[in-house]
């Protein structure tokens, strides 16, 4: 069992009411690059200090906008794959279906892997809706086209004789030779992230790490069609460290401030849908018949609690979004009660991504957080539980 | 449905006479069908629903209007149909310059309404208005003089509108995601068309205003420009009286 110290690097003074639209179109005028400044090195001391304290480390990256000020995930992993000793470095992940140049991914996350000396973790994402208007490519095809990048990103990184052409339906490439040989042989390990089933059966025939976002307890779904992709090869059946998922996590020595800390971090669920009409249905990225359905309503994100009742994952109240598993909130026992409740439920998980930072949080509060789960919560998680389904 | 190369392709044909090619805008034919039935008054009007649009298939090779040139010459091959009159609206116009270029030896004339296809201003502002980047009620704003004639009340509409609706815009973000609405290589092949070509352009088109088509038209040799008074981007849509008007007396 691992937990990774996750945070999107927000610029949270970007949020105000006035600007409706936090995405694709927010002027970054309204990003102070002194303000910036500050975040971004307090949040590598924070990754710094997960290093320490014996947590892995996440990054992510969006675009053009104020909740995630990070456009290149290169670059935080490029600093910490320099500065932490021992930590896991996870990207989830680079949106490989909406960047023109596979080969200079795998030539970044080559350098990445060599640098940490084998410590990369090796994440690919299909990537938001609201990410398509600022991708040279529109989302027609869009699935086709990532897996043609994942296709040569891996041979790109496991041909070591030399250089070979690629002339793919997605992307023509002359002499592919990629430099450094990466560390950990023959890749580093891939993750992706998959919601439809088929999607995760893609995932699982390949074994793959399955990334899971916010899913709650529909995530135990998710990782069902993982588990009967696995049946269906006639596999056995998947071990924990196959299974991730993403929840934001509220902790501190008393119950009072952690739920004030979590009606801090979840400014990160009010603010991340905020997003101008045309943005959040880019044609194609959804199928016809979903396309045709949106026209009508637009649809809001929902996800269920263990007891069925509907959360609107962007709006619930916090009981609820804790009920449902998308926030862990409260002292140490609480949030190790919680987690290791979804754990049994989701029948195992080898890696939690924990959003450890969001929104207008301070540094000083990520650092006892992070300090919190580190000491507290994930020294208890890996060892068995007598209760669980699952070893951790 | 007539099969063009393995691809079913939606076709109506309405009217006697000589024959007109209907090229649909990337908003299918939602609105034309005024414009369609006085134009059949005096010919026969053939209109397909391009690759990817309405009821037609998408080849699984075509991805520009490029592409979709050379099915419709196949398509006018296949038809046997001579001395053509090609009427484009906006995209459809694209479409007609794009087939134009290659051969215009079963074509007539050119109606170029509100054309796009070409890019002529500044590099670092696309001259078309990005309907993918604009809010639905701002887009039809710019895009009619009188939005009347074609907000809909989408609660109402069939599951199959809806359909049509969804396959028409994700036909579009294939054709022109990027470049937006042109094909760079278009400009310098435009030379070729040497039949008599016509712009129509709405006085109060605001998606692509009438300077675009002005630069658009001066591209062809030849080429005349006429505003069309009280209408936006869909002359056909807006004025399709008049407009169909205009395109029988340039066939005498």
């Amino acid at each position: 069992m691992r937990i990774y110290h996750f945070s999107e690097q927000p610029c949270p003074e970007a949020w105000g009411e006035q600007n409706a639209s936090l995405r694709v179109n927010l002027p970054s005028r309204n990003c102070d690059p002194r303000a910036m400044a500050e975040h971004y090195h307090h949040r590598l001391d924070e990754w710094l200090l997960a290093d320490e304290l014996g947590l892995d480390i996440m990054v992510n990256e969006h675009h053009a906008t104020a909740t995630c000020a990070t456009p290149v995930a290169a670059v935080p992993l490029a600093i910490l794959a320099r500065q932490t000793k021992r930590a896991r470095l996870l990207t989830l992940g680079y949106p490989i279906a909406n960047r023109l140049d596979p080969v200079r991914v795998a030539e970044e996350l080559a350098m990445i892997d060599v640098i940490s000396r084998g410590r990369l973790e090796m994440g690919f994402v299909r990537g938001v809706p609201y990410e398509v208007p600022l991708s040279q490519r529109s989302a027609v095809g869009q699935m086709g086209r990532f897996w043609e990048a994942h296709d040569l990103i891996l041979k790109a990184m496991t041909s070591i004789d030399g250089p070979f052409d690629w002339q793919g339906e997605h992307f023509q490439y002359r002499n592919v030779n990629v430099w450094p040989r990466v560390y950990q042989q023959p890749h580093p390990p891939v993750w992706i992230t998959g919601r439809s089933p088929q999607n995760i059966r893609e995932i699982a025939e390949r074994g793959y790490v399955l990334g899971t976002f916010l899913s709650g307890f529909q995530t135990k779904d998710l990782f069902d069609h993982y588990r009967k992709a696995c049946a269906d090869l006639g596999r056995p059946a998947p071990a924990p460290d196959r299974f991730s998922y993403l929840g934001i996590v509220a902790i501190a020595q008393d119950r009072k401030e952690a739920m004030r800390r979590a009606e801090v971090m979840v400014g990160y669920l009010r603010s991340s849908g905020r997003v101008a009409e045309p943005f959040g249905t880019p044609p194609g990225y959804f199928s016809v018949k979903d396309a045709a359905r949106m026209i009508k309503a637009r649809g809001k994100r929902t996800t269920t609690t263990r007891e069925g009742k509907a959360v609107d994952t962007h709006h619930g109240a916090i009981e609820d979004l804790v009920k449902a598993g998308i926030m862990f909130v409260g002292t140490p026992d609480d949030v190790y009660g919680q987690l290791a409740e979804f754990i049994d439920n989701v029948g195992g998980l080898g890696h939690f991504l924990m959003m450890g930072h969001a929104g207008h949080m301070t540094h000083e509060e990520a650092v006892d957080q992070i300090t919190l789960v580190a000491k507290e919560v994930l020294p208890r998680l890996q060892k068995p539980r007598p209760a669980s389904k699952q070893a951790a | 449905m007539v099969n063009i190369n393995g691809a079913n392709i939606e076709l109506v044909r309405r009217g006697k006479g000589r024959p007109i090619l209907f090229l649909h805008p990337h908003i299918g034919l939602h609105g034309s069908d005024a414009f369609i039935a006085r134009l059949a008054e005096h010919a026969e009007v053939i209109v397909p629903s391009h690759p990817g649009y309405g009821h037609s298939d998408l080849p699984p090779a075509m991805s520009t209007v490029d592409d979709m040139a050379y099915l419709y010459l196949d398509l006018l091959d296949s038809l046997n149909l001579r001395d053509v009159t090609v009427v484009g609206a906006s995209f459809g116009g694209w479409l007609a310059a794009e087939i134009a270029t290659k051969t215009t030896e079963r074509i007539a004339r050119l109606v170029m309404m509100g054309a796009v296809g070409v890019k002529v201003g500044p590099r670092d502002r696309s001259d078309i208005v990005d309907i993918f980047a604009t809010p639905r009620s701002r887009w039809e704003e710019l895009t009619f003089r009188d939005v009347k004639f074609w907000q809909r009340d989408y609660e109402s509409l069939s599951e199959d509108e809806l359909t049509v609706i969804a396959r028409n815009r994700e036909a579009t973000a294939l054709f022109a995601w990027n470049p937006y609405m042109y094909n760079p290589k278009l400009k310098a092949r435009l030379h070729r068309i040497r039949v008599p070509v016509l712009f129509l352009w709405g006085e109060a088109d605001r998606f692509a205003p009438p300077e675009y088509g002005r630069a658009y038209s001066a591209l062809i040799p030849g080429a005349r420009f006429e505003l069309v008074s009280e209408t936006g981007h869909f002359p056909h849509i807006e004025q399709a009286e008049r407009v169909a008007r205009r395109v029988v007396e340039e066939m005498k």
